[in-house]
């Protein structure tokens, strides 16, 4: 065929033209994101009135109007409170947190002993960040240092007592410190344990099985108060007249068995939904009991409740603040005692504090999360 | 329920004051070289930590009188903060040796718990915080017909409160809230007319007020609430260097004896001051009580007299501004009036 009358047909493709506005870029960013339907547009609208209200003052109050630091509460205060500030100025008493922060850190603990406690948390970080890496060398060592050495020769620094160290009774112990040791050993004891226990309520051993269900069922029955409670106040009337033993180790003891037993029903959980045909498979070669639980059926229960175990962990974190009411003081315990010396009293110091602990939880508990969202993906081999 | 409970830790602690009286508190003391001293775990004035972290206030300053008069040294005192709740097994179980820590001295305190307490530190009561700009005129809480009362529930004072309008046939309205942060927000807020608490609480409130000045302290006080040192019961060589050490420092402001002074006033010709100051030749005052004679040179060495430990920490010379009011010497129109020395 030849090719005449064919001059309504282009000899070359047209460009390419650009999208229409509506559909490409900012405008078609915001057009699906915030005004796709009349509903999402007035929320838009709302949305963005109600930040226009808060935002503002909220930055202006933590940052702009805030006061970084001062010797006391005149700079936290208004004139006619006896401060320095104009009348109606309202910010930030960040100095408060700044003149404490330190005992924010470490409560009490001997000024001068306190390079023991800086130590710890850089061997703590050092040994703790190369564990959390996948691609970094010598886990198992690692590991070894962190959950068999480390705690050790942390004990040995914190205490004292040895080694020419002056002993620092846990009586002068607090701040973020406490959380960290009573998270970190609730976190390290609980889950063996927990493990250990959820193997021993599905056993086949009745005495096993017994010993395990009432440990749970007994310390799940109780809230953490009353076991802090018993340990701190009940005890102590128990024991012949003159013997006490620290109260932070009975606190530390409490939180662990109270963290392992939920840790205990979290794995419970992981093992029950591992498929029967996975237990026979590791039956049919061969294996013992052991073999088929640490080679076999642990590795995959763990990875099914890592969001429940991490869960956990963040909780007990958190519920470390109520050691408070036994009298021992972790972070959030010793921001609220501080609102109590009379040189930083002010309208703002109050709510500075508990901003600043605030946040101070929120970063540890923000981070173990992400961490576990991390470890889900990298260990997601499939099967669902 | 309540009552069995009661009845069970009153036996306990009987049991446990029996088997701690035969120990000499202050042998233990000298042997271990400090004192245990039970304190708030905070409150404003009374006992607080620093920006170093040490504790101070002004029933600190008691435990360090103790430990002054003991060991010549106010240093020599270790703290444990305890709650409302711990405070009466901490001293029963011998934890602590003393226990300073804003406690109303009360019969079934004396008696079934099995405490003594060595004296009142603290003249302390219910009264009544108004907003002097909003209520002009207004200087007796007789007055407060018909107003709003801010007040924390589930608590003594919110009885006493009551208990106090009923007598006087006053009406009010009670506006209650479960926790301490929100009766302040909501009185700073002006919900109600009046705001009631122990007097010492309503001065370290008005402290984080919008606007101290405008809030006055109404006159009445509406309940007893002496608040002293306690100590367990059946030693009483120990109760007795707590009791002398307060009527020490009491006695101290009495005859003008200061921190500053001291040491020129152990020369005074006055022989009151020679006595108290353990001066006198072949003075027996201190080593009676198991101290040394110069006792008391060191207690006001350490943390200064009574009124000295009170304008520091609580009076004109803190933020706080607390009238002496009953807390005065009795010769000012005051109550705090101590035993002599001699």
């Amino acid at each position: 065929m030849q090719e005449h009358d064919l001059s309504y047909v282009r000899a070359e493709m047209v460009n390419a033209q650009a999208a229409p506005l509506g559909e490409r870029g900012l405008v078609r960013w915001l057009r699906i994101n915030l005004f796709a339907t009349p509903a999402d547009a007035i929320m838009t609208v709302i949305g963005i009135a109600i930040l226009g209200l808060v935002l503002p003052p909220l930055v202006n109050w933590l940052f702009i109007s805030a006061q970084w630091s001062g010797p006391d509460r005149s700079v936290c205060a208004t004139v006619s409170q006896g401060g320095l500030q104009p009348d109606g100025w309202s910010g930030a008493c960040w100095a408060f947190v700044n003149a404490k922060f330190e005992q924010f850190m470490v409560g009490r603990y001997t000024i001068s002993e306190r390079w023991r406690v800086w130590l710890v948390a850089i061997m703590f970080v050092a040994l703790l960040v190369p564990l959390m890496i996948p691609r970094a060398p010598y886990k198992g060592l690692n590991a070894i240092m962190l959950f068999g050495i480390f705690p050790i020769v942390a004990f040995v620094l914190l205490v004292g007592g040895v080694l020419g160290l002056p002993y620092v009774e846990t009586q002068l112990w607090g701040g973020l410190m406490v959380t960290l040791v009573l998270s970190f050993v609730g976190i390290a004891v609980s889950l063996p344990l927990g493990i250990v226990l959820a193997l021993g309520r599905r056993s086949k051993l009745p005495v096993v099985k017994m010993v395990c269900v009432i440990f749970i069922e007994a310390i799940r029955g109780v809230p953490l108060v009353t076991v802090l409670f018993m340990a701190s106040v009940m005890l102590p009337l128990f024991l012949p007249a003159g013997m006490t033993f620290d109260k932070f180790l009975r606190a530390l003891i409490g939180v662990a068995l109270f963290a392992s037993a939920y840790m205990a029903e979290v794995i419970r959980g992981g093992l029950q939904a591992i498929p029967k045909g996975q237990y026979e498979g590791a039956d049919s070669l061969g294996f013992s009991y052991w073999q088929k639980t640490g080679l076999i059926v642990l590795p995959q229960a763990l990875k099914l409740v890592i969001p429940g175990i991490v869960n956990t962990f963040i909780g007990l974190f958190k519920d470390t603040s109520l050691v408070y009411i036994i009298g021992m003081f972790d972070l959030l315990g010793i921001v609220r005692q501080n609102f109590a010396d009379a040189a930083w009293a002010s309208a703002q110091t109050p709510m500075s504090g508990l901003v600043f602990s605030g946040f101070v939880f929120w970063l540890f508990c923000f981070g173990m999360s992400r961490y576990s969202m991390f470890m889900e993906r990298r260990l997601d081999t499939g099967h669902k | 329920m309540k009552h069995t409970v009661k009845v069970i830790l009153g036996a306990a602690a009987l049991g446990m004051a029996a088997s701690a009286a035969s120990a000499a508190t202050l042998d233990d003391v000298k042997a271990k070289g400090f004192v245990q001293c039970g304190v708030n775990t905070a409150l404003a004035g009374f006992s607080a930590p620093n920006d170093k972290g040490e504790w101070t206030g002004f029933d600190v300053d008691l435990c360090r009188a103790v430990a002054a008069a003991i060991f010549g040294d106010p240093t020599k005192v270790k703290f444990t903060p305890t709650n409302a709740k711990e405070r009466f097994t901490a001293l029963q179980s011998g934890e602590i040796d003393l226990l300073s820590r804003n406690t109303t001295w009360t019969l079934s305190r004396d008696t079934s718990l099995g405490f003594n307490f060595a004296g009142v530190n603290y003249y302390d009561g219910q009264g009544f915080m108004i907003n002097a700009k909003k209520l002009p005129g207004v200087n007796s809480a007789l007055q407060l017909s018909g107003a709003s009362v801010c007040v924390q529930t589930g608590t003594t004072t919110e009885l006493n409160l009551a208990d106090y309008f009923k007598a006087n046939n006053l009406e009010y309205n009670p506006v209650v809230f479960e926790k301490l942060e929100e009766v302040n927000a909501a009185y700073d807020a002006g919900r109600c007319d009046a705001y009631t608490t122990d007097q010492s609480g309503l001065y370290s409130i008005r402290l984080t007020l919008a606007a101290p000045d405008d809030h006055v302290v109404l006159p009445e006080i509406i309940s007893k609430e002496p608040l002293g040192p306690a100590v367990r019961q059946g030693d009483d060589q120990w109760m007795d260097i707590v009791k002398w050490t307060l009527y020490a420092m009491v006695l101290a402001e009495e005859a003008g004896i200061t921190q500053a002074n001291v040491e020129e006033m152990k020369n005074s010709p006055n022989p009151d001051i020679k006595r108290i100051l353990g001066q006198e030749a072949d003075s027996k005052l201190g080593t009676d009580l198991g101290l040394n004679n110069d006792w008391v040179v060191n207690i006001i060495k350490g943390v200064g007299n009574y009124g000295e430990s009170f304008e520091r920490n609580i009076g004109q010379g803190s933020p706080l501004k607390i009238a002496r009011g009953l807390n005065a010497l009795w010769t000012k129109g005051g109550l705090q009036y101590a035993m002599p020395i001699r």
